[in-house]
């Protein structure tokens, strides 16, 4: 019983930091209608400027707590910073670009972290005054633990109060319900919005600088915080402060009970609590239904056409020059270095990879959050097919599509059901549990409980965890670089042009009546639910053969292949280059994957590339595509007269 | 009314049906039977239970109580699609249209499903049933504007393109949420006599509501009146404009306003 009420205990010290993250992201979210993908970033610059303060002034109790205060409010202040600098200009974009935006901080706010605080992980200093452990039914347990218990519920009621007493919080609440009504009233909406940034980020910041006598800072805490953070909002429901708080808490106890269960299951655990939730109950906990998604700010997508014949004529053109690459490589080797054909595999790999979500995204309306589930799933079956079938090259790259189209069916099943936002991170929570999967080990820990070991009597590695799967490589006949060039190239090719022809067809048109008016394919007899299912699986498979064509240039693959950063990496690749059009997606990836590389060299490369991706929203809206339908493409004859974007 | 050179037959019977919300009764017991080659309008003021009813019909609401039977067979309970699938075309208050998609291509999507032929990957969705399509909108005069994307098209036009598009299964039963809502008040003459012309000559029965009731009493051929979820008159438009119920309704009592009886 002691043990138990131990846990418990430790399972809601440990809900604190998530539900202080989540309920800033579920009010910003709420009254802007913007999911913040920097708000993971608040959280750790929270820890980092909370470090830096508390070693300062953080000697005493009323320092320590000071120092946590101010760290919370310097956080809400970067945040107001971003929403004028930034968010202002895009509200009125589509959703999807003010994801990337937020990207972007992402990327920004990591190499300014890097540059000031160093690569060091900190160790956090205790907090004075709670540095002992209390006694509890005979156990220990830190005071720290009590004191953070206690925050959630102050911070719970305080965020009650402003919502229900302030003329501000009414206005917040309003507008979380019915911003368009809030608007019509005459409120000053840029205000609200400012503010509803700063109380959001500050919550963040406060649960960063809360968390460091237990965690410290670290470089990796946003993306790890911003999935768990997502998963709490998801599962309370968006935009609902109480939802959070009850999703924190049950997670924080799943998370203690879980880890004495199934050790290394707690993400997992949680995903599969949110894929439930969702399944039941689309909208989380305490949510409402949400129509997120369905409507499209922004100008409504040109009819598909047939490529004009300049347009043509470019695509033959840059084929032709794709294969006469190696040629030229062999005839000019100083000008066109073997790494060039390296590059031109790497790009190729990413163009299919794009193009496969974009399959689900553009036209299907589907945003998948999670797309690298396939990409690494693909290419962790075919790896295993060889390590441990002994199969053959030319069986185990099969094995990638095929593999990655039954991940994604499975998976598929429970994502189409819902929408929007909702299907966005549906998707992300099973790539979560995909990569943890193969990042713990899954199946080798099984095997491990039942100490089944190799013939030398080592436990049994499966996917290998963090070391990954090496020395898988082509056979001999496609093992040269030019060689792998040829397979790598024409498999790309050919597979965009089938998915080309798959959107063309009343497949494709299909997927694109759903998402233009849901309402008139349900009256014309399309069971939309089981299209999206099918565009669902085929883009996997698209996936997993860039997974495969991925892999075997490599010869090895890591659980990275499946992590959040690779499925944004392609989110970003669409959207950069246009999601209205087919050729967006071939754009991006090769522009994205060129900036990857030229960026890469230099040691602030993600500050960089954050920078580009923000100017790039700011200045070219539709996407780099998006250039055919300005003036200048419509002259080149790029793009049809009618066809006007800018 | 008169044109009807078909059987008249029985499409759609409605037995009472019913519907509460929160213990407000919506839909209180309300019956009625559409024959082929009708045009039967549901007007009523607002709250009068109209949308419920429409609602029922069409799948997108369960009843309480009651039955829906399409050709004699009950449709209670099936989706909207599988209603569709029925011979039940469908045009709404606020036009549904694909609107990335053209004109022409919008009705193609329609015989595309009509033929089950939604999950074809590989000819180009243009190619597929492309006469058929055409001739559809000739015959609602869309076949001059058939390569126009639905997103920049004039309400008006839109209306005739989801109407083409209701045609594409060769339905036996049109229901229409306020087909002329938003058009101007010629626009609405001809698209109500567009309409009359084709369901006569493909024996199509139809059920509308409608606000305007200029439009009501100058196409309709019988016409029901609810209030307050009741069934109160019924019967030609001479009959129910003589209906004392309906004069009070209309014309005096309390009752919301939406225009009286021409």
């Amino acid at each position: 019983m002691a043990d138990f009420i131990v846990s418990l205990l430790t399972g809601l010290s440990s809900a604190a930091a998530m539900f202080l993250v989540a309920s800033g992201l579920s009010i910003i979210f709420g009254v802007t209608r913007i999911v913040n993908f920097a708000h993971g970033s608040f959280y750790m610059l929270g820890a980092y400027i909370g470090y830096t303060l508390v070693q300062a002034i953080g000697s005493a109790a009323v320092g320590f707590w000071a120092a946590v205060l101010i760290a919370a409010v310097a956080v809400g202040a970067i945040g107001v910073v971003m929403e004028i600098l930034l968010l202002r200009r895009i509200y009125r974009a589509p959703e999807l670009f003010q994801l990337i935006a937020t990207f972007g901080v992402i990327l920004v706010i990591q190499d300014v972290t890097l540059w000031v605080w160093g690569s060091e992980d900190l160790v956090g200093p205790q907090a004075p005054g709670l540095k002992g452990a209390a006694d509890i039914l005979g156990k220990p347990i830190p005071e720290y633990d009590l004191a953070l218990i206690a925050i959630s519920p102050l911070v719970l009621v305080g965020l009650w109060a402003l919502f229900k007493l302030t003329r501000w919080g009414t206005l917040v609440r309003a507008a979380t319900q019915d911003r368009q009504m809030v608007a019509a009233l005459g409120v000053n909406q840029r205000w609200l919005f400012t503010g509803v940034l700063f109380l959001g980020s500050a919550l963040a910041g406060l649960g960063g600088a809360v968390q460091i006598p237990k965690g410290g800072a670290d470089l990796l805490m946003d993306f790890n915080i911003l999935a768990v953070a997502f998963v709490v909002v998801v599962v309370g429901g968006m935009g609902s402060v109480f939802g959070a708080f009850w999703a924190a808490v049950l997670f924080g106890i799943l998370q203690t009970f879980g880890i004495q269960i199934l050790p290394n299951s707690t993400l997992v655990l949680m995903f599969l609590v949110m894929a439930v939730v969702l399944i039941f109950r689309p909208w989380g906990l305490l949510g409402m239904p949400e129509t997120l998604g369905q409507a499209h700010p922004g100008p409504p997508e040109q009819p598909l056409r047939p490529a004009l014949p300049r347009v043509r004529i470019l695509g033959g053109a840059a084929t032709a020059l794709l294969l006469a690459l190696p040629v030229a490589h062999l005839v000019l080797p100083q000008l066109v270095g073997a790494f060039t054909l390296v590059l031109v595999i790497e790009i190729m790999v990413f163009v299919l990879f794009a193009a496969a979500l974009h399959f689900i995204m553009g036209p299907g309306g589907m945003v998948s959050f999670g797309h690298a589930a396939y990409f690494g799933g693909g290419a962790y079956a075919a790896a295993l097919l060889v390590k441990f079938a002994d199969a053959p090259f030319e069986l185990a790259f099969w094995a990638a599509p095929v593999g990655a189209a039954l991940l994604a069916f499975l998976f598929g099943w429970f994502c189409v059901r819902l929408s929007g936002v909702y299907f966005a991170m549906l998707t992300l929570a099973f790539a979560q549990i995909a990569w943890a999967f193969v990042f713990q080990d899954m199946p080798g820990s099984v095997l491990r409980t039942f100490g089944i070991a190799d013939e030398f009597g080592a436990p049994l590695k499966i996917t290998g965890g963090d070391d990954g799967l090496n020395d898988i490589w082509p056979s001999a006949w496609a093992g040269t670089r030019i060689a792998y060039y040829y397979i790598a190239v024409g498999l790309s090719v050919a597979a965009l042009w089938i998915m080309r022809r798959f959107l063309y067809a009343p497949f494709g048109y299909t997927l694109r009546a759903g998402r233009d008016s849901p309402l008139r394919a349900a009256a014309i007899g399309i069971d939309l639910t089981r299209h999206r299912w099918l565009a669902f699986a085929l883009s996997g498979a698209f996936t997993g053969l860039a997974g495969a064509l991925f892999l075997f240039s490599k010869g090895s693959v890591f659980p990275t292949t499946l992590e959040i950063a690779r499925s944004f990496d392609a989110l970003l690749m669409v959207l950069l280059g246009g999601v209205q059009s087919l050729f967006g997606p071939i754009f991006g990836a090769a522009a994205l994957t060129w900036l990857n590389d030229l960026f890469s060299v230099l040691s602030y490369w993600r500050f960089l590339l954050g920078v580009t991706i923000i100017a790039l929203v700011l200045l070219l809206p539709q996407g780099i595509v998006g250039f055919a339908g300005t003036r200048l493409g419509r002259r080149l004859r790029l793009a049809r007269p009618e066809e006007i974007t800018a | 009314m008169s044109g009807a050179q078909h059987e008249r037959v029985p499409v759609l019977e409605v037995e009472s049906l019913s519907r509460s919300f929160g213990g407000v009764r919506a839909v209180d017991r309300v019956s009625f039977t559409l024959f082929s080659s009708e045009l039967l309008a549901m007007i009523g003021p607002n709250g009068a239970g109209k949308t419920t009813c429409f609602n029922m019909v069409n799948g997108q609401l369960r009843p309480d109580a009651g039955a829906v039977r399409l050709n004699g067979r009950s449709i209670l309970g099936l989706p909207p699609r599988s209603i569709w699938r029925l011979g039940v075309g469908r045009t709404f208050q606020i036009t549904a249209t694909f609107a990335s998609m053209t004109v022409r291509e919008n009705v193609q999507m329609a015989l595309v499903s009509h033929h089950r032929r939604s999950r074809a990957l590989w000819r180009p969705a243009r190619d597929h049933y492309f006469d058929e399509a055409m001739a559809l909108l000739e015959r609602v005069g869309m076949d001059r504007q058939y390569d126009r994307a639905c997103g920049v098209l004039a309400y008006g036009d839109l209306k005739r393109v989801e109407l083409a598009v209701a045609l594409a299964n060769e339905p036996g039963l049109l229901l229409m949420d306020e087909p002329t809502a938003g058009m101007a008040p010629r626009e609405r003459m001809e698209l109500m006599q567009l309409t009359t012309g084709i369901v006569r000559e493909r024996n199509i029965g139809v059920l509308f509501t409608e606000h305007d009731m200029d439009v009501v009493f100058a196409h309709a051929d019988r016409i029901m009146v609810l209030d307050r979820g009741q069934l109160i008159s019924e019967g030609t438009p001479m009959a129910v404009r003589s209906d004392r119920k309906v004069q009070e309704i209309y014309l005096g009592g309390s009752a919301v306003h939406d225009g009286g009886p021409a």
